[in-house]
């Protein structure tokens, strides 16, 4: 029963309770580092480690932060983490950090860490919020790699920089540039809300089905 | 639940509400002066073989450099320049023969600052390479400028003096003439002008052809050395 409690708390951030696809949160980092697949697992791993660090210490010391400064100490816990990151990034990976430059910082600002932090992890007991992190962390990063990888692959003929083409291959180079990020979001959101509704047109006609049969 | 119980509670005293946010700043503050004591060595050292590779990048034939700065008239080496001295980099051969500068510039590109080296010869007169440090141009376009081999190629011998033009691509005739970038024309046009005005910026300062400093062996200067090596 315990177990199957935290499965379905990271479960559901990768499917159901998607932080991007379902709940279109953290659009910023969304939209604007995943012109190629290696930003976007970048970009993806920073902000889980952030996230998951996070939600591990707001839910350890939720009983201590009094209601009236929760955001603040929010705040700083996630900017903690992000300097972290930042720093950490800067030392082993200098050309990514070039790449996603102002982003990384601005995790801060990611409106996912926050809202998981308000409601999630400052309610629930430490096993649970990690849980729901590492799912929600999970969502986000595959998320952004779908992005990143269908906008690589289409814009540059690559992925991971790897040419998958031949020589003959015309890049859409608007698909690397801000307007196709906008696109692709776009048509994924669009698939991911017509599977939800065949779905649950589905369960309706099985519920009819149910209810005639009986 | 937990909402509830706190609700029910007394309001915490503002030195509690006080005190929570100063431990939380506290410990906050030494974790991150933590992680920027035990990065910044890398991070310095990342930094110091970027700019040593470009160095060499952009002046064939280079194995030993070192820092040079302008000071009371004279061009002079200097190991540790001052921070915001403007600083070229002579480059040497093995028998510490002077071979070249490598100039840094920086400005306005498409988008944000340009910040590149480029190799200079003064005996001829000569742009022998081009390397980009810094640039967020777009993408896909403004990028070529450091993608584009024929670009980069270009500024292997290009004549700086009189200044650089940039021409419409296949049309270069002249040796300081250089072929825009298709679909990145005022990118390629930035980097020309950065140049360009390095050039004039220092062109009072470097000491004739034939009389630049010569190489001081300094312990940095050997790790420098032993860098190419590899």
């Amino acid at each position: 029963m315990k177990k199957n409690e935290s499965y379905e708390e990271f479960i559901k951030g990768i499917w159901r309770d998607n932080p991007v696809f379902a709940q279109v949160l953290g659009m910023c980092p969304m939209l604007a580092v995943t012109n190629s697949a290696v930003n976007a697992i970048a970009m993806g791993g920073a902000t889980f480690f952030v996230l998951v660090g996070s939600s591990f210490l707001v839910s350890s010391f939720r009983n201590w932060i009094p209601k009236q400064v929760r955001i603040s100490c929010f705040i700083i816990i996630i900017a903690t983490f992000v300097t972290i990151a930042d720093y950490t990034l800067l030392a082993l990976v200098p050309k990514v950090h070039k790449e996603l430059g102002a982003f990384i910082p601005l995790i801060v600002a990611n409106c996912l860490i926050l809202g998981r932090q308000e409601a999630f992890a400052s309610r629930y007991p430490t096993r649970l919020a990690v849980m729901d992190a590492l799912g929600m962390a999970t969502g986000f990063l595959i998320a952004l790699f779908s992005l990143g990888a269908v906008r690589e692959i289409l814009g540059d003929g690559a992925l991971f920089g790897v040419k998958l083409f031949s020589e003959n291959f015309d890049p859409w180079i608007i698909m690397i540039l801000p307007p196709g990020g906008f696109l692709t979001l776009g048509v994924i959101l669009l698939f991911f809300n017509w599977f939800k509704f065949k779905k649950d047109e589905f369960l309706e006609q099985v519920a009819d089905a149910e209810r005639s049969g009986s | 639940m937990t909402a509830d119980a706190k609700k029910a509670a007394p309001a915490p005293s503002s030195l509690r509400l006080v005190l929570t946010l100063a431990i939380a700043g506290l410990v906050s503050g030494i974790a991150i002066i933590g992680i920027y004591e035990s990065t910044l060595p890398t991070i310095t050292a990342n930094k110091a073989r970027e700019l040593r590779e470009a160095v060499f990048k952009v002046l064939p034939g280079v194995s030993r450099m070192q820092a040079l700065v302008y000071r009371d008239g004279a061009l002079v080496a200097a190991e540790k320049p001052g921070k915001d001295e403007p600083v070229v980099y002579g480059g040497y051969d093995v028998q510490s023969k002077f071979i070249g500068y490598a100039m840094p510039g920086a400005g306005p590109g498409f988008q944000d600052t340009i910040a590149l080296l480029y190799g200079y010869t003064p005996d001829q007169k000569l742009v022998v390479g081009m390397e980009i440090l810094e640039s967020r141009e777009t993408p896909g376009l403004g990028d070529k400028i450091y993608k584009d081999a024929v670009f980069v190629g270009g500024f292997s011998a290009l004549s700086v003096e009189p200044e650089i033009v940039v021409v419409k691509k296949g049309t270069k005739s002249q040796p300081n003439e250089i072929d825009a970038i298709t679909g990145a024309t005022i990118s390629s046009k930035a980097v020309v002008r950065i140049i360009n005005e390095t050039h004039t910026a220092w062109s009072e300062r470097l000491p004739p052809a034939g009389s630049e400093p010569p190489f001081v062996p300094t312990e940095s200067a050997g790790k420098a050395e032993s860098g190419a090596s590899k």
